[in-house]
């Protein structure tokens, strides 16, 4: 991307995105037990692997501002759910997905909606954390870049902006120009998250991101995750039943790539209707 | 079943033979290759070294008979003849290897393309020597550099196409969905995150292939020929250091056949030296 410095300054004022100041609704919602704003709804969401049927029927509504967790066995289709929201499964020509995906009254399935504005407005973390191979700064400048058009001293606030986010600044602040490779693995996996929310998506989805980091970066990033929902909307992919009790307000379980069971989180962990959901919960298998 | 006891155990004597048999035609056949390498690279040093003087990196070659003179033209036409060649067969295998491993993967095109790289890898260079003087030698009427490039950059193409794809290929999976998660166009990822993450592997495969065509002969006498004389213009046979090597070999004149030692010696020269820069990028390339 050319850099006219000058030029983006006198257009920054209209196309930079607003900080987006999403009302804490949480203490409405946790209280009174009211409906909350639905983010996206999945409607029949069907998932192909060629010939071989990944995903049946998913059906759900994922609330704003809260953590939904998706819990299940290996294989399950948890991560090819999620995939199929920032269409990430279309850089593989074998893998097709049917059915709606519908974020704020369009469908993102629809070839209509463009793939770059959806992963724009929706940022994914990964299992393996992936640093991009250049330096903390541009890891997250870059994203940013992409979409925006902005001053160097606005692509500075940003950028640091987001590690402060991510709880990642005052470990960082001096290492700005260092590879983002040289960072351990629980930063790396806090510097993703930064990148993936630099751009201010409006919803972030969470593959395992804990899955190849040590516990205590683990904590970091529950709390961290904790804090994020104040402004996105988050979709936790977790392999950890702990995890996913702690964090997340509703929590999904799939099983053969079905939706078993979907709710409250302290109401799928303590009294759960499926006994297929006990028995996962309980440990009886998976 | 239970237990092994009363079946027949293997001899342990036997299988310390096998060992050391293997071993020992291991080490056999690694020290006959190195040997030949080395009494290559003794010779040519021994002989090479005593044609190496000033002259002889700076000065044109005399006429036949008289003492002196360099091979300067030899050396600039060498070149000029590989930096055309790359300047044609790098920028075309680096796209090919780009849509073989991001585009075109595992279908029907990418396969067939791959199957045509293999066997243009294995290719005699003289028979692209051949196609070199069939399309641009009889079509311009006379032999010229160009023609000579040309057929190097034919060589160059499947190798560095090749070298692109299994390069690209070691680069995860996690960092290619990373780059269009955050929204990036597909060529943005794949040239400013992929080929970045690649980069140490991908110039050391690029500069790998120039070193490779720069000690082709075969396809440069059917197309470049030689030149006595001083010329820089591609459109012209051009002077270069392979076909001088086998040409002065070929004389009887000594003055002549040490001059050949001494081009082949600065091939040696700039092909050990263009590994070492391998060696060092890949190093530096580790960091990151």
């Amino acid at each position: 991307m050319v850099d006219g410095t000058s030029e983006a300054t006198v257009q920054r004022e209209a196309v930079v995105p607003p900080r987006i100041e999403v009302a804490d609704v949480s203490h409405v919602a946790s209280s009174k037990g009211q409906e909350l704003a639905t983010k996206i709804s999945v409607r029949h969401l069907d998932f192909f692997y060629g010939k071989q049927q990944a995903l049946f029927d998913n059906t759900i509504d994922y609330s704003q501002n809260r953590v939904t967790a998706i819990i299940g066995p290996s294989g399950c289709g948890k991560s090819t759910h999620i995939r199929a929201f920032n269409r990430i499964f279309a850089l593989y020509r074998e893998q097709r997905a049917s059915g709606e995906i519908v974020m704020d009254g369009s469908d993102i399935l629809s070839s209509s909606m463009d793939v770059l504005e959806v992963r724009r407005r929706i940022g994914m973390i990964f299992q393996k954390p992936s640093p991009f191979p250049m330096s903390v700064f541009e890891n997250i400048a870059y994203g940013l870049k992409l979409h925006y058009r902005l001053s160097r001293s606005d692509l500075r606030d940003r950028v640091e902006d987001a590690l402060r986010r991510s709880a990642l600044w005052d470990e960082v602040k001096d290492k700005l120009d260092e590879p983002g490779t040289a960072l351990s693995g629980g930063q790396q996996q806090r510097l993703c998250i930064a990148r993936a929310i630099a751009s201010e998506p409006e919803v972030v989805l969470m593959d395992e991101p804990c899955s190849a980091i040590d516990p205590i970066a683990t904590n970091k990033i529950e709390d961290l995750i904790e804090e994020l929902k104040k402004h996105y909307t988050i979709i936790l992919v977790t392999h950890n039943m702990q995890q996913a009790a702690r964090v997340s307000d509703y929590t999904a379980f799939f099983y053969q790539g079905n939706i078993v069971e979907y709710g409250e989180t302290t109401k799928i962990f303590s009294n759960p209707d499926q006994k297929q959901t006990e028995d996962y919960i309980t440990g009886r298998f998976g | 079943m239970s237990g092994m006891e009363g079946v027949p155990r293997r001899s342990v004597a036997r299988r310390k033979l096998g060992d050391g048999l293997v071993r020992i035609i291991a080490w056999v056949s690694a020290s006959i290759g190195i040997f030949a390498m080395g009494w290559i690279l003794y010779t040519c040093i021994r002989r090479g070294a005593a044609s190496w003087n000033l002259d002889f990196f700076t000065k044109m070659p005399t006429p036949t008979g008289v003492a002196g003179g360099g091979i300067l033209n030899a050396i600039v036409g060498t070149l000029i003849i590989t930096a055309i060649a790359a300047a044609i067969g790098l920028p075309l295998g680096f796209f090919a290897g780009i849509y073989l491993a991001e585009f075109g993967r595992t279908g029907r095109v990418a396969s067939v393309i791959r199957l045509i790289c293999n066997v243009m890898v294995g290719i005699p260079s003289i028979l692209t020597g051949v196609f070199a003087y069939g399309l641009i030698v009889i079509a311009m009427g006379h032999f010229s550099a160009l023609a000579g490039s040309v057929a190097l950059a034919v060589i160059m193409l499947p190798v560095v196409a090749r070298t692109t794809e299994d390069i690209l290929n070691l680069v995860p999976n996690e960092l290619r969905e990373s780059a269009l998660a955050v929204g990036a166009p597909r060529w943005k990822a794949i040239l400013g995150v992929i080929c970045r993450a690649a980069r140490a592997g991908l110039i050391t495969g690029g500069i790998l292939a120039v070193v490779r065509v720069s000690g082709e002969t075969a396809p440069l006498l059917l197309t470049v020929l030689n030149n006595q004389f001083w010329s820089v213009d591609p459109t012209q046979p051009m002077a270069n250091l392979t076909v001088t090597i086998y040409q002065y070999a070929n004389t009887p004149y000594p003055d002549l056949q040490l001059k050949a030692w001494g081009a082949s010696l600065l091939i040696i020269v700039g092909v050990l030296g263009a590994n070492l820069l391998v060696r060092l990028i890949a190093q530096r390339g580790r960091q990151w």
